[in-house]
């Protein structure tokens, strides 16, 4: 049992360190399931901003939830930062959050990117819409999510699998809609119209619509713009489709990244400082053109990829609404075999 | 002390001495799986009647069965490649043998969860093979989809596992089948019924051992099962705990995946017989295989080697050289040598346990000790989140009652065992003892009875006997054990992830980190750097067998 002794010298080694150190300005410790390669630099330059050292862990957002909760009372996480409002929204629903008052924060997040109560906000912007293949299907032929479960769209429609977030959050979207039986309709005729398995990821999806495997397909917008930026002639094979943009359609479903103090956070004040500054203009510049996301920050600019993907309808429902159907969405989908 | 008198161990061995020894020895140990499993199982105490109603009806009834068909499938699969191949390589003689025979163990150094994708990527409609048909003949749409099926899938996993069949069945092979294939010959046996009746009997233990690991890795598997996005037992656990977020129902079907594995245990011991075996120090020509049978079994030997090894890892080669200018850096050696560190201390830690486990299996073996030992090489078939937050929710629960204890003193650090690698390590060494284990076991099941009777009648103790009879002769095993769990945990993703600190970045973890945003060509790199430094631990378990091996050459 080596490894308890060598720990314990470590623990007290730590503390011996801790009472010498100088004032520095208290680290935050962030537990991240947003891509690290594109976290990690804008982190730094807060650290070479402010001198406030960042401790970043990253995994999947339902992991990081779980350990939050079983870490408790002594957890090191003072920043929550996940993917997917369903994350979001349940990690606050467990309690594993804590409400924050910033003036900054509710300036620079509009007020359907952030829980009603404060315990959450948006950070960047993650639009889920219609992908098709310009040989093959005409622009005028789309309209809207419901539509590509339309008989007419049979063995030509790639989906991604219903184990995914993104996935589950859009039938929370179609719940908070049109209620359950409707969206149960709407998807058990997506899946009739499989093309083919679906996919575990959006990349794949994308590449796929390419090949030929099939014509219409749902995914993440930012994929579509990774690929662009490695392969600019993608977009003459597969071309962006902005659902739902009719007056009575409700728009296109946008998801989020996000973030939040966590409940037993021992920095509090450097977590919702972290936070504002992310939230802040210049920032999210950096925060999201790497990611190919939209900026939450309306000041902000997007990146010229997304840019030219031009104006939208975004849906106007709150993310906590969509967050709170979440389970319920999943169990739809295990009820149409939507795998 | 005389020859003549009937010796203690014997009586200990027909259970005729107080036993409850065993069990107190082997329980330390069982708690290393034992405290999470409880920890996890004390959340399955709440009645979920209503998720249960959904999963009942929905879910498990296609899980149940996807679950049972992919053990099969894949059981049949690893034995029809591995045993054959452990055969050939160790007993014939065709051209490139001596190659082979250490060539297709190198798949053990390649994730199941990276196999999969780079097979995906592969065989998909849109990767290159199809291109390729497309270019050919117009339409692939006659080609089998990969995505999403079993038979791809049941080929991944196969191919990912089958060294472990390989490599317990052909040490079997070369220690003891010789001088049996000698005189099964002798008696007028052709070399193919000489194999099936008298050195697959023989080899049992070792095959039943490398396909019990096998069986509860297909079990445990989340990462190669969620790139085919196929449903298994562990896939609804995930669901209910990940998606539902249920921890109650979750537990609740940890515990059903703890019986059913527990079952399995009990049938896989009951069919073995207690056997006993020689170690031969014949000196045996090999069977030189003559004409087309030469070419059949030089071509199967390089089907297995390419599909397994070769072609993957050209492509994670390819993908990996598109990218690493960009993306190597001076952070891999961080990287690399994390991972390393994590193999060699928790391989020391369980090679260490299951030869005390062995031993104590070994001299008490009354039911209490039987069962003991049975529960704690448990690990092995929980998916590894299971096993993390079984290790957090107790450390977190000490370290509640450290900080407490503390207080008084001015200190408030974060955590004091949380702060370390101390999770990290129980959560793996929990995982992994059982592989350590049934390496052991194995050896252990070579030393006869007889010279353990003579060590006692020369009058030597128990911890004497240990040193100087059993250590000596299982230094092969335990050799073996250390380097195959010293492979698994470099490959090992979920407990990894979940249990590190900030700055225990493993190579593993980067895989995970770059292919969950589907950056395939990025985590290549990662993925070859994982193969690269789990090679050198395959290629010293394969010198080892073959040194161990008397006779070979």
């Amino acid at each position: 049992m080596t490894f308890w002794k060598t720990a314990l010298c470590a623990g007290a080694f730590g503390v011996a360190t801790l009472a010498q150190a100088q004032p520095a300005p208290a680290a935050v410790t962030v537990y991240s399931s947003r891509i690290e390669n594109l976290l990690k630099p804008t982190l730094d330059q807060y650290t070479q901003q402010t001198g406030v050292k960042i401790n970043l862990l990253t995994d999947r957002g339902g992991s990081l939830s779980e350990r939050l909760a079983a870490e408790g009372k002594s957890s090191p996480a003072d920043v929550l930062i996940t993917v997917d409002m369903g994350n979001l929204h349940n990690a606050a629903e467990r309690g594993l959050l804590r409400r924050i008052e910033s003036p900054m924060l509710n300036a620079n997040v509009p007020a359907n990117f952030r829980d009603p109560q404060g315990r959450w906000y948006g950070l960047s912007q993650r639009e889920r819409t219609i992908f098709y293949a310009p040989g093959r299907v005409q622009p005028g032929q789309l309209s809207t999510y419901e539509d590509l479960a339309d008989p007419k769209w049979k063995g030509k429609l790639c989906l991604r699998t219903g184990k995914q977030t993104y996935t589950q959050s859009l039938v929370a979207m179609m719940i908070a809609k049109h209620g359950v039986p409707k969206a149960e309709a709407i998807a058990k005729g997506w899946v009739a119209n499989l093309a083919g398995d679906v996919f575990t990821n959006d990349n794949s999806l994308l590449k796929a619509i390419a090949a030929g495997q099939c014509d219409v397909g749902i995914a993440n917008t930012y994929y579509y713009g990774r690929i662009l930026s490695r392969e600019p002639d993608f977009g003459n094979s597969v071309k962006l489709f902005w659902a739902n943009p009719g007056a009575n359609q409700g728009g296109a479903h946008v998801n989020l990244s996000g973030a939040g103090v966590t409940a037993n956070a021992k920095n509090p004040e450097g977590a919702r400082k972290l936070l504002e500054w992310l939230s802040s203009e210049g920032v999210q510049t950096a925060y999201t053109h790497g990611t190919f996301e939209s900026p939450i920050n309306t000041k902000a600019k997007a990146d010229p990829i997304v840019q030219a993907w031009g104006k939208f309808t975004p849906s106007p429902l709150n993310a906590a609404d969509i967050g709170s159907h979440q389970a319920e969405a999943i169990r739809l989908l295990d009820r149409v075999g939507y795998r | 002390m005389s020859a003549l008198t009937p010796a203690a161990p014997a009586l200990r061995r027909r259970g005729l001495l107080p036993s409850g020894r065993g069990f107190v020895l082997a329980l330390p140990i069982a708690l290393l799986t034992l405290v999470p499993l409880a920890a996890v199982l004390g959340l399955a105490l709440a009645p979920q009647a209503e998720i249960w109603g959904h999963l009942w009806q929905y879910v498990l009834p296609r899980v149940l069965a996807n679950t049972a068909v992919l053990m099969l499938l894949v059981g049949v699969a690893v034995l029809a490649v591995g045993v054959p191949l452990a055969w050939l390589t160790a007993m014939c003689e065709f051209p490139g043998r001596r190659f082979f025979a250490w060539a297709l163990v190198l798949p053990l150094a390649i994730p199941a969860y990276v196999l999969a994708f780079v097979q995906m990527g592969l065989f998909e409609y849109a990767g290159p093979v199809q291109a390729a048909l497309r270019d050919a003949f117009g339409s692939s749409r006659w080609f089998p989809d990969i995505r999403g099926s079993l038979w791809g899938l049941v080929l991944v996993l196969a191919l990912a596992f089958y060294p472990y069949v390989y490599l317990l069945a052909r040490s079997a092979f070369l220690t003891q089948g010789r001088r049996c294939i000698e005189a099964a010959q002798a008696l007028g046996l052709s070399p193919l019924a000489a194999f099936f009746q008298v050195a697959l009997p023989l080899a049992r233990p070792w095959i039943g051992a490398g396909l019990a690991l096998v069986l509860m890795e297909v079990l445990a598997d989340f990462g190669a099962i969620a790139v085919f996005n196929y449903d298994t037992f562990t896939t609804a656990l995930y669901k209910s705990w990940f998606d539902l977020h249920n921890m109650a129902a979750a537990a609740q079907l940890a515990s059903l995946l703890v019986l059913a594995v527990l079952l399995l245990v009990a049938a896989e011991q009951r069919s073995r017989r207690a056997q006993r075996f020689h170690a031969s120090a014949a000196r045996q020509q090999r069977i030189a295989l003559q004409g087309p049978a030469r070419w059949l079994a030089g071509g199967f030997c390089l089907l297995v080697f390419a599909a397994a090894f070769a072609v993957p890892m050209l492509q994670i080669v390819l993908w990996a050289l598109s990218v690493w200018r960009t993306d190597l850096n001076a952070d891999y050696w961080g990287y690399a040598w994390n991972t390393l560190f994590l193999g060699l201390v928790t391989a020391a830690v369980c090679t260490l346990l299951a030869l005390l486990l062995a031993w104590v299996r070994r001299r008490h073996t009354d039911a209490l000790t039987r069962w003991t030992v049975r529960l704690a090489v448990l690990g092995y078939a929980l998916p590894g989140v299971v096993l993390a937050v079984g290790v957090f929710v107790p450390i977190a629960w000490l370290d509640a009652r450290l900080m407490a204890w503390l207080a008084p003193f001015g200190i408030e650090t974060l955590g004091i065992l949380k702060g370390s690698l101390a999770a990290m390590l129980l959560a793996l060494a929990a995982r992994f003892l059982a592989v350590a284990f049934h390496a052991t076991d194995c050896a252990m099941q070579r030393i006869t009875r007889s010279q353990e009777d003579a060590c006692a009648s020369l009058g030597l103790g128990p911890w004497q006997t240990l040193r100087r009879l059993h250590l000596p002769l299982l230094r092969t095993g335990l050799l073996s054990a250390f380097l195959l769990v010293m492979v698994d945990v470099m490959k090992e993703m979920p407990i990894t992830l979940m249990t590190r600190q900030f700055g225990w970045d493993t190579l593993a973890v980067r895989v995970f980190q770059l292919t969950s945003e589907s950056l395939w060509d990025q985590a290549a790199l990662p993925a070859l750097a994982i193969v690269l430094v789990g090679v050198i631990p395959v290629v010293l378990l394969m010198r080892q067998t073959e040194r161990s091996a008397p006779g070979a050459p």
